[in-house]
């Protein structure tokens, strides 16, 4: 449970399937405005679909799953727009778009979503450009990035308007390990200066451990364990045990 | 019967799409930076194609006409053959195939990477409605377009026809533009140019169709493009077939 957090995301008993397979199933948990979670598991058992269901990209078969206060399950899509204010969103493979310069991907939510100036946007880039380290890159398009440029140019678009609530999967895969611990420290300020929460699907069980208030591991659809670092260290499934210890 | 429930899906399927296409493109806000860019991208990217294709087209159809109008002694009917051949099917139809193979393919493929490579569910993720933002433009854009583009196509046909003539008989120009137009009524020339409006929502619709709801990641990428054109292609010629029939009812006297 939350202690001194309002809630920012909360699962209730969500189920999902594709077909035959379920993905997840009777998954429950929150997460606390301020708080970072980091979801572990093994690949294919619904960390990424757990950060879409939040982001209302898919439904799920039953449950809720709440944002800030609003139940996303059965929400409408213009009421949906304005609970996606609210969040920011690094895909896996960062899906900057492709006929856009970098400048642009990140002046596209600016422009459409704010009501800032014309300089205040370049303000805002420039900030936000300079904290991902690619401040003189923001005249190129995403074909001219390599993979971890990419990587942090989606970190980026995804900060641009401050959100409450951050989706990150895989913020750190395809990173040097300097780059890495980087982003890690860029997210550990957006938590504590900010009091952004943070969902952060990850195989990087070091950054984890540097970020994370609470980790939750995944394993067939199930979570089995959920707790700090050291209560899933000492958790019952052997998945989790051996995911945050090795 | 499997294919025929199928063949049944997919019509509502793209019927229910086109029918969002409809809806959305008259609901605000409207998306002027993105139809610009895609008229740009539509229409001045496939001129050169139309003008070239138009011109060629022109000057063949004007050698074989001649061959058979020289045994009638009928050789001062070319021009009118020409302008009419264009201006009510030649230059619709052939516009219509050319840029559903150029722009139906595009549309098709973008639109079915951005799904691949979660683009699509990016700009969702930004509160934009990337249904209005990516697929309404298109659409309008064709469109929009394929009339002006079909125009281009005929005044090319005719100059390449009049080139073809002007080095067998050495017509004047000022003749042979007569000539083209003593045959073409207006009712001849709007109606068929304006029919081609229909087929770029065609393209647009069947194209942004395949593209937006592809699921099947890079595969899907290709089966886009491919089925984009061969869809929108029949579609035409199908809907070219309807249309026909619906100018000579409401214009009678074009069924010259």
């Amino acid at each position: 449970m939350i202690a001194n957090h309002s809630i920012a995301v909360e699962f209730k008993q969500v189920m999902k399937s594709f077909g035959a397979k379920r993905v997840l199933s009777d998954v429950s948990f929150q997460v606390g405005q301020g708080q970072a979670l980091c979801l572990l598991g093994r690949s294919g058992t619904g960390k990424s679909v757990t950060l879409k269901l939040i982001m209302a990209l898919m439904r799920p078969d039953s449950g809720e799953v709440w944002v800030d206060q609003d139940n996303v399950v059965s929400m409408r899509e213009h009421r949906l727009s304005l609970v996606r204010r609210k969040l920011g969103y690094l895909f896996q493979d960062a899906a900057l778009f492709d006929s856009l310069t970098l400048y642009e991907n990140l002046a596209l939510p600016l422009s459409r979503l704010t009501k800032k100036s014309k300089d205040e946007i370049d303000d805002a880039i420039r900030r936000v450009l300079t904290d991902v380290g690619l401040a003189t890159d923001g005249a190129k398009y995403p074909s001219a990035l390599s993979g971890g440029m990419r990587k942090r140019a989606g970190l980026a678009r995804a900060l641009v308007l401050e959100p409450k609530i951050l989706l990150a999967d895989e913020p750190s895969s395809g990173l040097d390990r300097i780059t890495a611990a980087e982003i890690d420290e860029l997210l550990m300020r957006c938590k504590t200066e900010r009091g952004t929460a943070l969902i952060i699907v990850t195989h990087d069980v070091h950054g984890a451990r540097r970020i994370a208030d609470r980790v939750a591991v995944l394993d067939k659809g199930n979570l089995v364990a959920f707790g700090s670092v050291e209560e899933v260290s000492q958790s019952e499934s052997d998945v989790a045990r051996r995911l945050i210890t090795e | 019967m499997r294919w025929l429930s199928r063949l049944f899906e997919f019509t509502g399927k793209v019927g229910l799409f086109s029918l969002q296409v409809l809806v959305d493109s008259l609901r605000p806000p409207f998306e002027f930076a993105q139809l610009s860019r895609q008229l740009a991208e539509v229409g001045n990217r496939s001129l050169a194609l139309i003008i070239v294709s138009g011109f060629a087209l022109g000057a063949v159809m004007t050698l074989h006409t001649r061959s058979t109008l020289v045994m009638f002694g009928a050789t001062a009917m070319i021009p009118a053959v020409q302008s009419v051949a264009f201006f009510v099917e030649i230059g619709p139809l052939v516009a219509g195939l050319l840029l559903a193979g150029r722009v139906g393919s595009g549309i098709g493929a973008v639109l079915a990477n951005m799904r691949a490579s979660e683009q699509i569910d990016a700009i969702e993720s930004l509160s934009i409605d990337s249904f209005k933002f990516l697929v309404v433009p298109r659409v309008l854009a064709c469109v929009i377009a394929l009339p002006f583009l079909t125009l281009a196509m005929d005044f090319a046909g005719l100059l390449g026809g009049f080139l073809s003539e002007g080095l067998s008989s050495h017509i004047a120009l000022t003749l042979y533009l007569n000539r083209a137009f003593d045959y073409l009524q207006w009712s001849n020339f709007i109606a068929p140019t304006l029919k081609t409006a229909v087929f770029g929502f065609i393209i647009g619709s069947v194209s942004s169709y395949f593209g937006y709801t592809t699921d099947k990641g890079a595969q899907g990428v290709g089966e886009a493009a491919t089925n984009s054109v061969v869809i929108s292609s029949l579609l035409i010629i199908l809907a070219d077939v309807i249309l026909i029939k619906c100018i000579f009812f409401l214009f009678p006297d074009t069924a010259i």
